[in-house]
């Protein structure tokens, strides 16, 4: 589960092409896994190394400047996390350590995905997300973003998403908090409709599905 | 159950209820825990992703709250070559076979594993297994689980982390989606399918015309279609922008459903029918939208380029951007990759490749009509490759039974082993760059059956008959 998320000063990766696409923020190949993990270095594959194969930097690229080696807000594009609805990307994000993204729009499916593992998506205007410099403070106690020159710019999040981020719950914390009111909707749905529970109809015959 | 199924027990509801429902309305009403949380009733993982959402329920340390009601079966990256194991011509494919398996015996979940006699695509098994009943809510994280709405529940396809909310709670965090009707009228004319009626409803509205909704197909053509074409109609949904689709269940329904492996039985089937008899759209439920498609007016239909949009009749020509009310720079990209020019007609295109398979056509009856063209006829030469890929083990033995598996070898089909094969490149096994493929199979996007390939799709009928051809052709042309 993501940590609680309250107040965050970090520095700011500039990177904002508009429609920057999953397939860019990690590249399928780089995909190797089954799981969640092993994907940060996978991260901006494309334009981070000159060759990923063997992983040479490419010193263009402002993940690989000193400054910005530690970023952990990234400040990016239009329509950022669009193309496949592929959750790596949000993972591998996450794994390289980032926790916010400020952007002037979000692909809707990459807007849930940062929520549900723990990075801040930040809707700002796109005149704003250039002017931030780095370090950036991005609190969620004030729902404010606060740029190196000391500017500071509100911004707004679904009541549940901020609730999400700031407890540090993903998901399926959330739900877990209302067992009791499940709990109850399957107590009366085994009544309404036992069918639909596997024990309460008889143990199947095993055996194939021939007729 | 006495107490709450008199006679009277299914009027309260309605007494209360005046407003008008749609068949949508009934199953979420039912699983509404509170808005915006639904009560989900099964749960089928594949390989591809099953074991990346098991293992990440293991390591927050999370069970799976009803196991009993999760099935986990290999489809999509297990090999369909005869004499298959674990091995994958996908690079580090294996391990996706591997670590499913181990996640889903850990999480006591049913897996219908490589070999297993009921092994087979997804959306094939589990109506076979009676693994979806009418009224339940069934997710996958597949985009084609809708196709299982032809049994009347709300199917759908999941992401990975949604798969982890279902398996640990039993609920999805999902907003009610809206309801759309398209009702068929009529009937389809002998030789038109349930493939047609879906290429021709989604090249006339648009790939985006039912977009986040979930569409009911009702009408008497609808009732007239046996389950199997059902699914493909569902299936086809997907293509068609939807959320899920939906069709009322019958009597057909019920016949198909009865005495199946996981099927209730005995007066639990009696409660189910009675429940399952309720489930249709009352006459006056508000849709969000409604379209009429009148089915005499469908024709055998094939694609021409790069979306399930781009599609005309069989006999037709590659339309011009405007006929196919299509951006200039769309149309001009998709004849450029499929190596067409406006006007060209599509029959008598000389083909490199056959595909018989899919969550879309590859059930039994989708592989009678097929042979049925094929028998005592050769592939013709020019074809490179040629294969059926039986949707299940259940649908192989079946079709071994009847002989159909020496009329497609006999034709010149490689016979397959169930699995979702080459209806997408996964890294492994792919038709060739250039290669004009026909294919019984859902997707015609660019490269979606191998890097560069141009695929053309239909119904199985107009597969084996190109097939024969080395030319697309209609089956009432072959000689």
């Amino acid at each position: 589960m993501p940590e609680p998320f309250r107040r965050l000063t970090a520095a700011a990766l500039p990177f904002w092409p508009d429609n920057v696409d999953t397939d860019v923020i990690i590249p399928s190949r780089e995909m190797r896994g089954t799981g969640k993990t092993g994907l940060a270095a996978g991260l901006f594959a494309n334009r981070r190394y000159r060759n990923p194969d063997t992983r040479e930097e490419d010193p263009d690229f402002p993940l690989n400047w000193p400054e910005f080696r530690a970023a952990r807000i990234w400040l990016a594009g239009a329509n950022v996390g669009c193309g496949s609805s592929r959750e790596h990307a949000a993972w591998a994000l996450a794994e390289h350590g980032f926790r916010a993204v400020v952007a002037p729009s979000f692909n809707p499916i990459f807007f849930g995905n940062c929520v549900r593992n723990g990075i801040v998506p930040v809707v700002l205007p796109r005149e704003v997300v250039e002017k931030l410099g780095s370090p950036v403070t991005v609190d969620l106690e004030t729902m404010t973003v606060t740029g190196a020159d000391g500017s500071t710019h509100p911004f707004d999040l679904p009541e549940e998403a901020r609730t999400m981020l700031r407890e540090g719950l993903d998901p399926v914390a959330l739900t877990l908090k209302e067992s009791d009111a499940i709990a109850r909707w399957v107590e009366a749905d085994r009544r309404r409709r036992p069918w639909a529970w596997r024990d309460l109809v008889s143990a199947p015959a095993a055996g194939p599905a021939d007729q | 159950m006495g107490a709450c199924r008199g006679p009277h027990a299914s009027l309260a509801p309605a007494l209360v209820n005046r407003r008008p429902r749609t068949l949508l309305d009934r199953i979420w009403d039912a699983h509404e825990i509170r808005p915006g949380l639904v009560a989900i009733d099964r749960v089928m993982l594949h390989e591809r992703t099953g074991a990346a959402a098991l293992k990440a329920l293991k390591s927050a340390g999370r069970p799976v709250v009803r196991p009993a009601h999760v099935f986990a079966v290999m489809d999509h990256i297990v090999d369909t070559r005869p004499g298959r194991g674990d091995g994958t011509l996908m690079p580090g494919g294996e391990a996706f076979l591997v670590e499913t398996r181990a996640a889903a015996r850990a999480a006591g979940i049913t897996l219908f594993d490589v070999n297993d006699p009921d092994q087979g695509i997804t959306h094939v098994i589990s109506p076979e297994l009676g693994i979806v009943l009418p009224g339940l809510t069934l997710v996958a994280p597949d985009s084609h689980t809708g196709t299982q709405g032809a049994f009347g529940a709300l199917a759908w396809g999941i992401g990975s982390s949604e798969a982890e909310h279902a398996l640990a709670t039993g609920t999805l965090r999902v907003a009610r989606p809206s309801a759309m009707r398209v009702d068929v009228r009529g009937r389809l004319r002998p030789g038109v399918v349930a493939k047609d009626l879906a290429l021709h409803l989604i090249a006339t509205h648009g790939a985006r015309g039912a977009e986040g909704m979930v569409v009911e197909f009702s009408g008497p053509a609808v009732a007239a279609l046996d389950m199997e074409a059902r699914m493909t109609l569902a299936n086809m949904a997907t293509e068609f922008g939807a959320f899920s689709a939906l069709i009322a269940p019958d009597e057909t329904t019920f016949a198909w459903l009865e005495g199946r492996r996981f099927a209730p039985r005995g007066p639990l089937w009696e409660a189910a029918l009675q429940d399952w008899r309720a489930l249709r759209s009352d006459p006056n439920a508000p849709f969000a939208k409604s379209i009429e498609v009148d089915a005499d007016m469908v024709a055998p239909m094939i694609s021409w380029g790069t979306s399930p949009q781009h599609s005309v009749p069989v006999t037709g020509r590659v339309p011009s951007a405007a006929a196919a009310g299509l951006a200039p720079e769309t149309h001009a990209r998709a004849l450029a990759y499929m190596g067409l020019a406006e006007g060209q007609p599509l029959m008598g295109l000389p083909i490199d490749g056959a595909f018989i398979g899919s969550c879309t056509n590859s059930r039994l009856s989708d592989l009678e009509r097929a042979a049925a063209i094929l028998k005592g006829r050769r592939v013709a030469p020019s074809v490179r490759r040629a294969l059926v890929v039986p949707g299940s083990q259940a649908v192989k033995r079946a079709a071994e039974a009847r002989g159909l598996d020496r009329i497609f070898r006999d034709a010149g089909f490689e016979w397959r082993e169930p699995g979702c094969s080459l209806c997408f490149f996964a890294g492994g096994e792919s038709f060739g760059a250039g290669e004009r493929v026909v294919s019984s199979t859902n997707r015609n996007f660019e490269s979606r059956q191998g890097p560069g390939t141009r695929t053309h799709i239909t119904s199985p009928e107009v597969v084996a008959a190109s097939a024969v051809a080395g030319r697309i052709a209609a089956p009432w042309t072959l000689p």
